[in-house]
């Protein structure tokens, strides 16, 4: 928070080509944290560890937009991307279970060698070509456009009149992807569905209301009256309560009939 | 700038609006952080005793009243108890995520109080500032974004455990916090429309004449039920179900690792109260008859009435968690995606209506006989479907009902004339003891302790 109280003072001071001292040193913290996280993210072999690398990652960025004048965009940033998309992924990935790692066997050959010349290439590529964007170019910050917090309102201004009809096509976009997902989820069902009183009579109906005994317990059910099996499946006569006697073969002493 | 503020003061009843902000003195801005975390910590220790002792008396108890003068000290006592226990970490953990899974869960929730309004600008040693850490344009998104993040804290810790029912916890939670996230985000909108701003001191200002809890109930009703699910207490404290997943997320941790984890929920229940003050509720300015008297919205006694408002939330917390019981997982979720979100989406419309129209310069009365009736009229045709459609389902299960009982006594109702022998234990002290009918009414004339034992074991 005061890296941005810094900036601020800077920018009223209104020398587009200073780079702020908080501005400065949020950069040489985040810039080092958001690359480990996107290395992270490549060689971590944990599929949680490299989520949370990548989260890592987006939430630098997240910072940095703030300290760039983009108070909404580096907040929604940090609520749609990590807040909601990320967590989702992780849901996703706790659901596969902790013990699922990649298998590390490589099936095409030297793709490795390959991705990393083709990593470097377009980095390369890209650093040039936004660099040379910039060479020669004033740096104009965003204080006007910003004055008496409308920010907000300028990028609604933006986004519903230059820019309508890209933001309509993504949102329609998303609705087409929504849409999908519920018909590729959708279950037809064959009637109406139980409800819970329905479910509850159709248990006691069902002559076995209790539920079933944990697993390695060798006994068809667990009132008190029933007696314990032996492991060969024969009832064991100290656990008969006074007085009662089983005929041989009543009881169903198979454990498959439990489960 | 100074001079800039003290205008400000004149002209607009020593509100800060966001211009004040960001030209603090660093010593001003230190004092302003440990005060927030102070209040924060306090609150804290205040809200567990608070909540113990309104639930005891709920449930006809007294509460802790040991610790300290009538028990006020209970939490501290437990807090440092839990400071100097042994940490036990599983062997199955994921050490380094089961490190961090705390921290990420109380930082965010430290850090979204930076941009609360506790006041209007006050004077701190001759320096006149605004009682709130810093405002942003976007300010409340910014609470907002803490609490996504504290997400991860729970979510992470299930999973590092290394053990099912924190794992369990953690998908509930997850699925949990995002769905009711979006209902508190909606009915946010409502007041960002009406405000026209995302920043707090710019929300309570608007608030000067009217408070936002009147003209927008709806979003204030959903944001209170969407609160209690974001901060995962009772009813639908699902993610920590003690019934049914021992502890939830944190049934693995203990020690100072536990104490984070209940000082991040505790933190979030005062956030999440405090920002609905701030948003429906006038903020940090004096109800009705106060506001009467000219210099209750001015100077420290603002901080009062913030804190009365947020105690206020926190005991209707405590009463939700003294009456109701858990929501089942299906049902809950239903409930927020089919019932609160859509409400929150048509009164959107409605809301944004209302106030295009009457910016417009319509009669404010036709703009909201147009908006209110047709809306009006949607509710009333729903609620006479619903109610042919529960009288439909009743006779059917009447129905139902009936066919049952023409198919005869079931598994777990005993016969009617079932005769209970008597006690071997009675029987050999010698007392007589007449046969107990478990029927409805038990024959009279058997001692009567016996008879409220065979009532108590039916």
């Amino acid at each position: 928070m005061s890296s941005l109280l810094a900036v601020n003072t800077i920018l009223a001071a209104g020398d587009p080509t200073h780079v702020a001292n908080g501005e400065e040193i949020a950069f040489w913290i985040l810039g080092p944290v958001s690359l480990l996280g996107a290395i992270g993210t490549v060689v971590a072999r944990n599929a949680v560890h490299s989520a949370l690398s990548l989260v890592a990652t987006m939430m630098s960025l997240g910072l940095f937009y703030l300290i760039e004048q983009g108070p909404f965009l580096g907040l929604v940033q940090i609520i749609v991307y990590t807040g909601a998309i990320m967590i989702l992924f992780l849901f996703v990935l706790m659901l596969v279970g902790r013990d699922s790692s990649d298998s590390l066997v490589e099936t095409l050959r030297g793709q490795r060698a390959a991705a990393l010349l083709a990593g470097l290439a377009f980095a390369l590529l890209l650093s040039i070509t936004v660099g040379r964007a910039f060479i020669g170019r004033a740096p104009v910050n965003l204080a006007t456009p910003n004055a008496n917090g409308n920010n907000v309102n300028r990028i609604a201004d933006k986004l519903f009149t230059d820019y309508l009809f890209a933001f309509e096509l993504t949102s329609a976009l998303l609705i087409v992807a929504a849409v999908g997902a519920m018909v590729l989820a959708h279950i037809e069902r064959d009637g109406p569905r139980p409800t819970q009183k329905m479910l509850a009579r159709e248990r006691i109906r069902s002559g076995r209301p209790q539920p079933l005994p944990g697993p390695g317990v060798l006994s068809s059910g667990n009132a008190i009256g029933t007696p314990a099996l032996l492991p060969d499946g024969s009832i064991a006569p100290e656990s008969l309560i006074g007085g009662t006697t089983i005929e041989v073969g009543a009881v169903s002493s198979t454990p498959e009939l439990d489960r | 700038m100074m001079s800039a503020n003290l205008s400000l003061l004149a002209a607009d009843d020593s509100n800060a609006t966001l211009s004040a902000f960001g030209h603090d003195a660093v010593w001003i801005i230190l004092i302003k952080v440990v005060g927030v975390f102070v209040f924060l910590v306090v609150m804290t220790l205040f809200s567990i005793v608070f909540e113990r002792k309104v639930v005891g008396r709920m449930q006809n108890r007294i509460g802790p009243n040991r610790t300290g003068p009538w028990g006020v000290l209970q939490s501290l006592a437990d807090g440092v108890k839990l400071a100097f226990k042994e940490e036990i970490i599983p062997v199955l953990a994921d050490k380094p995520v089961y490190w961090i899974a705390p921290v990420v869960s109380a930082v965010p929730a430290f850090l979204a109080f930076s941009v609360m309004p506790f006041g209007p600008v006050v004077s701190i040693f001759g320096h006149h500032t605004a009682l709130q850490l810093t405002d942003l344009p976007v300010g409340v998104l910014v609470i907002f974004a803490c609490s996504s993040l504290g997400v991860y804290g729970i979510v992470l810790s299930g999973w590092a455990s290394g053990s099912t029912y924190p794992l369990l916890g953690a998908l509930r939670s997850a699925a949990q916090m995002i769905s009711y996230e979006v209902a508190m985000g909606l009915s946010m909108v409502a007041v960002f429309l009406y405000a026209e701003t995302m920043s707090t001191s710019g929300i309570v200002n608007y608030q000067r004449h009217l408070w936002n809890v009147l003209p927008l109930c709806v979003s204030f009703g959903v944001y209170c039920i969407a609160m209690v699910g974001e901060t995962n207490r009772a009813p639908f404290d699902l993610p920590e179900a003690e019934s049914e997943l021992v502890g939830g997320f944190h049934t693995e941790y203990s020690s100072m690792k536990f104490a984070l984890f209940f000082l991040a929920e505790y933190i979030n229940m005062v956030t999440v109260s405090a920002l609905a003050t701030t948003l429906f509720l006038g903020g940090w300015r004096a109800p009705i008859p106060l506001s009467l008297w000219h210099g209750a919205n001015a100077g420290w006694w603002p901080l009062l009435w913030f804190t009365a408002k947020v105690v206020l939330f926190i005991f209707t917390f405590v009463w939700l968690r003294g009456t109701l019981p858990r929501l089942r997982y299906d049902q809950f979720m239903h409930f927020g995606w089919k019932v609160l979100i859509p409400i929150n989406l048509i009164w959107i419309l409605a809301i944004t209506t209302v106030k295009v129209l009457g910016d417009r310069g319509t009669n404010r009365v036709v703009v909201g006989a147009c908006v209110l009736v047709p809306v009006l009229a949607i509710i009333l045709i729903y609620t006479i479907f619903d109610v042919r459609r529960q009288k439909n389902i009743e006779a059917e299960l009447q129905a139902e009902d009936e066919a049952e009982a023409a198919l005869g006594t079931t598994f777990p109702i005993p016969p009617m004339d079932l005769v209970v022998p008597a006690s071997p234990r009675l029987v050999s002290v010698g007392v007589s003891v007449p046969a107990l009918a478990t029927s409805a009414t038990p024959p009279s004339g058997g001692p009567p302790s016996t008879t409220e034992e065979g009532r108590s074991d039916g």
